[in-house]
């Protein structure tokens, strides 16, 4: 963790404050409170412009790829599976990921029995693990929908459920954060882990997709 | 940390919708639902929400609910659920 | 009538439209804004919680809550949130959001 301490901040315009500001049109009333912000608590010496940068390439370090080389061991591995079951965090750590305070429950996909996750009250999400939701899991339509018409809505992603099978919708709502566990796709005997990580997509830990297919042999 | 309920205990969700910052949804209150598990005890997102230290920790649970009972047109088949964190102090005995 | 005792942002079950798969890749000042809550939050510091931030959201009005973006809400919960405990002054701030407005300006001629 990088050094706090403030030092000078006599407010010279050399004094780097950080990352260039984004170009991208220009600045609306929100960036520019994002920017005064963090600028005064920098002078306040609260943050450093050191953490900012950190903090920020923490979070981008972060990406479903972690999720899928999780899936991808618990799929080779029973016991590995089991402790993933019983505390995902510690699990996770175990393969080197750091979870923080972030408290995983895993959700095991079975024959006839389909999860999907959603945090209808705002946008959780175990982003330690998979990095940042995209805008549609925060956005109203399947905060709304998915608790009361997951077929429908999980129908919008390309990806029909049986009628004859259990679907079970885990709404976020408190201290826990969620992972589905899909089921190993068939035709997948032998492979490694990293090639069936290759078919775990972040939509697949989310529940709203299932994983990709071995590609059929010619 | 003293648990008042259990895996497998039926229980209902009070019937409550005071203005705060309440992580119990609008649509599972007063309904019935069945303990999943105990997650733990934790501090109170009520009180949290203005500052103070929501403490005592207390239990929060994971409660099964059909959704035949949550959504009087829900389209899919018996068994199909929502499940949701709930903590101790919005849950009372079911029926 | 809406029903009052129904908050604006507890979604689930309502009706809405066709899910829209939309994502963006996240702009910097975006992902300044998720940092800044990250660091505010941790041990260290301990001025925004989780809880802060939803219930600063949560109050914004149910106009702001619509159209608003993600992290506008984010920004504006945090802002609010650090002058209810005098970390910064809305005087304070104005003088720097000017500052800064300035200083976009002048880049940008």
């Amino acid at each position: 963790m990088s050094d706090t301490h403030s030092h000078d901040h006599g407010h010279d315009h050399g004094h780097d404050h950080g990352p260039p500001p984004d170009k991208d049109g220009p600045l609306t009333y929100y960036q520019a409170m994002e920017t005064a912000v963090r600028e005064l608590l920098i002078e306040k010496g609260v943050v450093s412009a050191d953490e900012v940068r950190a903090a920020i390439e923490d979070m981008d370090a972060r990406s479903p790829a972690q999720g899928a080389k999780v899936a991808a061991r618990a799929w080779v591995d029973p016991d590995y599976k089991a402790r993933l079951l019983a505390d995902g965090s510690a699990a996770c750590e175990e393969l080197g990921i750091s979870m923080g305070p972030t408290r995983l429950v895993v959700v095991e996909d079975r024959e006839k029995l389909h999860n999907v996750i959603v945090c209808t009250l705002c946008s959780c999400y175990p982003r330690a693990l998979l990095g940042l939701p995209p805008d549609w899991y925060k956005a109203r339509a399947y905060r709304s929908r998915v608790v009361r018409e997951p077929r429908a809505v999980l129908r919008e992603f390309g990806t029909e459920i049986a009628d004859d099978w259990e679907l079970r919708v885990h709404d976020s709502t408190a201290d826990m954060r969620y992972m589905v566990l899909p089921r190993r796709p068939a035709g997948t005997a032998g492979w490694s882990e990293e090639q069936l990580a290759g078919l775990v997509t972040r939509d697949c830990l989310i529940g709203v997709s299932l994983p990709k297919q071995p590609a059929a042999e010619a | 940390m003293s648990a008042r309920f259990a895996p497998g205990d039926a229980v209902r969700v009070r019937w409550a919708h005071p203005p705060g910052h309440l992580r119990t949804p609008y649509y599972v209150r007063g309904k019935n639902g069945v303990i999943e598990r105990i997650c733990g005890a934790f501090a109170n997102p009520e009180e949290l929400a203005f500052g103070r230290d929501g403490l005592p920790t207390r239990p929060l649970y994971r409660v099964r609910f059909d959704q035949r009972t949550l959504w009087p047109d829900y389209a899919g088949r018996e068994g199909d659920s929502v499940e949701v964190e709930i903590f101790e102090h919005w849950l009372e005995p079911g029926t | 009538m809406s029903d009052p005792g129904h908050r604006h942002h507890d979604l689930g079950g309502l009706p809405a439209g066709a899910v829209e798969p939309s994502e963006h890749d996240y702009a910097l000042w975006e992902k300044r804004v998720d940092a800044l809550l990250v660091l505010l939050g941790d041990k260290k510091r301990k001025l925004v919680r989780t809880d802060e931030l939803r219930h600063g959201i949560e109050s914004l009005g149910t106009k702001a809550y619509d159209e608003m973006s993600y992290y506008e809400r984010w920004i504006a919960s945090i802002t609010g949130v650090l002058l209810g405990k005098g970390v910064i002054t809305s005087d304070e701030l104005g003088r720097k959001m000017a500052e800064v407005e300035a200083r976009a300006a002048e880049e940008n001629r």
